[in-house]
């Protein structure tokens, strides 16, 4: 039987990112959680920086969704614990991602893969999404989204994104 | 969905409440907390813990203001991407902890109230964050000196009894290690450069340092709440002092800026850096007040 919150859940998780929209908000793991309580249908989101203006849009997207598959009053918030990380993207999301050639972020990694008493740059093993190659070195950990750091791969020559880990 | 034309993508999301496609971040989210249980915690005294999220929530509103103005200004575009990126990460805190604020003191003031609407006394940031911009070294020495900081309070406070603040906080810290390692790269290469980018450095660390006792100080709200920043000096003196080692540098012997009768920004008393920042942050708000976009 397909209840409800199945159902409901299968709308909000298909709602795409609006900065990578090859993943669902699934696969990024922003959607925590779609509850019923007394008859009101919430879908929960984690956002993911603090700064990261696209939780607007996900919020909004993820209301006209619900609204318009058959959920009126379905109302989205916001769950800030535990905070999101990115060891929440799917095994699905970080395939998509890599498809899309962006290197997805190590599982279990951290701002500060040295250690907190590390000082100077840490090498980490990045592929290049685009030939594979591990021959690659860091251009810049910022870049065009707050997610995300800048690559370059010495073997096919190519730049790429890499989402960090936090 | 794998179209990758975000602006494409977002239009096929499906109608819009309003019947247009959305493109771009819209409207229609003023609260930064949306949803989120703004119930006070049993035992937290809301004034007190309004007041001590305008305080670091200030802390954060000012440097991402300040970080911001290097945008167009930065020696390499890398730069100027990477302190707008850590500019906005601050502004996501500041808003949350301003929001929590208004909660807090029961005024139900927004995020955009207290930001734009309150003068410069009202304003509660210690005064490191304020301060003119200066060179690139001072931008990476005052990175250095708060990022270490807060870092090290955020991981304390990620317990806090107030759920909001500990949630910020726990994020917080994890983005506050990125702004911490950006600004030690600096301070490693600049130091431990040539002569002159040391010295410059070495300049930068000199004329910001006085001002780091403030982050130290413990001002009546925090004791109560039980967050004596003191507590943080040994660590974060203990670090700073292995950055600087590393990076050639000499950890400065100047003593701490004196506060103007025992008080300084937590109790309203800035800097002339201020009132013109602030001026610039709050002129569109206040010439067009109650406007939307």
């Amino acid at each position: 039987m397909v209840t409800t919150i199945t159902r409901a859940w299968e709308v909000a998780a298909a709602v795409p990112d609006p900065e990578l929209p090859m993943l669902t908000l699934a696969d990024l793991g922003v959607l925590a959680e779609v509850e019923e309580r007394d008859g009101e249908l919430t879908a929960w989101l984690t956002p993911t920086y603090s700064g990261c203006p696209a939780i607007a849009e996900m919020a909004a997207d993820v209301a006209a969704r619900l609204h318009t598959a058959g959920f009126p009053t379905a109302r989205v918030r916001l769950r800030l614990d535990p905070p999101w990380s990115s060891d929440r993207i799917s095994a699905e999301g970080r395939r998509k991602l890599a498809e899309a050639g962006i290197a997805p972020p190590t599982r279990g990694g951290s701002p500060t893969p040295g250690g907190l008493l590390a000082l100077g740059p840490t090498r980490l093993a990045v592929s290049c999404p685009q030939c594979g190659s591990t021959d690659t070195e860091e251009l810049s950990r910022f870049g065009s989204t707050a997610c995300k750091s800048l690559w370059r791969c010495r073997s096919c020559r190519e730049p790429f994104d890499r989402i960090k880990e936090i | 969905m794998t179209d990758d034309h975000v602006y494409l993508s977002l239009a096929e999301a499906g109608p819009e409440p309003d019947g247009e496609a959305r493109w771009a971040y819209g409207t229609g989210f003023a609260d930064p907390l949306l949803g989120v249980d703004a119930e006070l915690p049993a035992g937290v005294d809301g004034a007190d813990l309004a007041a001590y999220c305008l305080m670091l929530g200030d802390d954060a509103l000012v440097l991402a203001q300040r970080l911001i103005q290097w945008v167009t200004r930065a020696p390499e575009l890398e730069e100027e991407v990477a302190l707008a990126n850590l500019g906005l990460d601050l502004l996501g805190q500041a808003r949350r902890l301003l929001t929590r604020a208004g909660q807090a003191d029961g005024s139900g003031r927004d995020e955009d109230q207290l930001a734009y609407w309150r003068e410069e006394s009202a304003y509660r940031n210690v005064r490191l964050v304020e301060l003119e911009n200066g060179d690139f070294a001072q931008c990476v020495a005052r990175l250095l000196l708060f990022a270490t900081a807060r870092e090290e309070l955020y991981r304390r406070l990620a317990s806090f009894a107030d759920p909001v603040l500990a949630a910020v906080a726990a994020l917080g810290v994890k983005e506050l290690a990125y702004h911490r390692e950006y600004a030690e790269s600096w301070v490693l290469r600049l130091g431990d450069g040539t002569a002159y980018s040391r010295e410059r450095m070495q300049a930068a660390l000199d004329a910001l340092w006085p001002w780091l006792d403030e982050l130290f100080t413990p001002h009546e709200v925090e004791l109560r709440l039980g967050v004596d920043p003191s507590a943080l000096r040994a660590p974060v003196l203990e670090r700073l002092a292995a950055v600087l080692g590393e990076a050639t540098l000499s950890v400065p012997q100047t003593l701490p800026r004196a506060f103007v009768n025992g008080r300084g920004g937590r109790h309203g008393v800035h800097t002339e850096a201020l009132g013109p920042m602030l001026a610039e942050l709050q002129v569109v708000a206040r010439a067009h007040p109650g406007a939307t976009w």
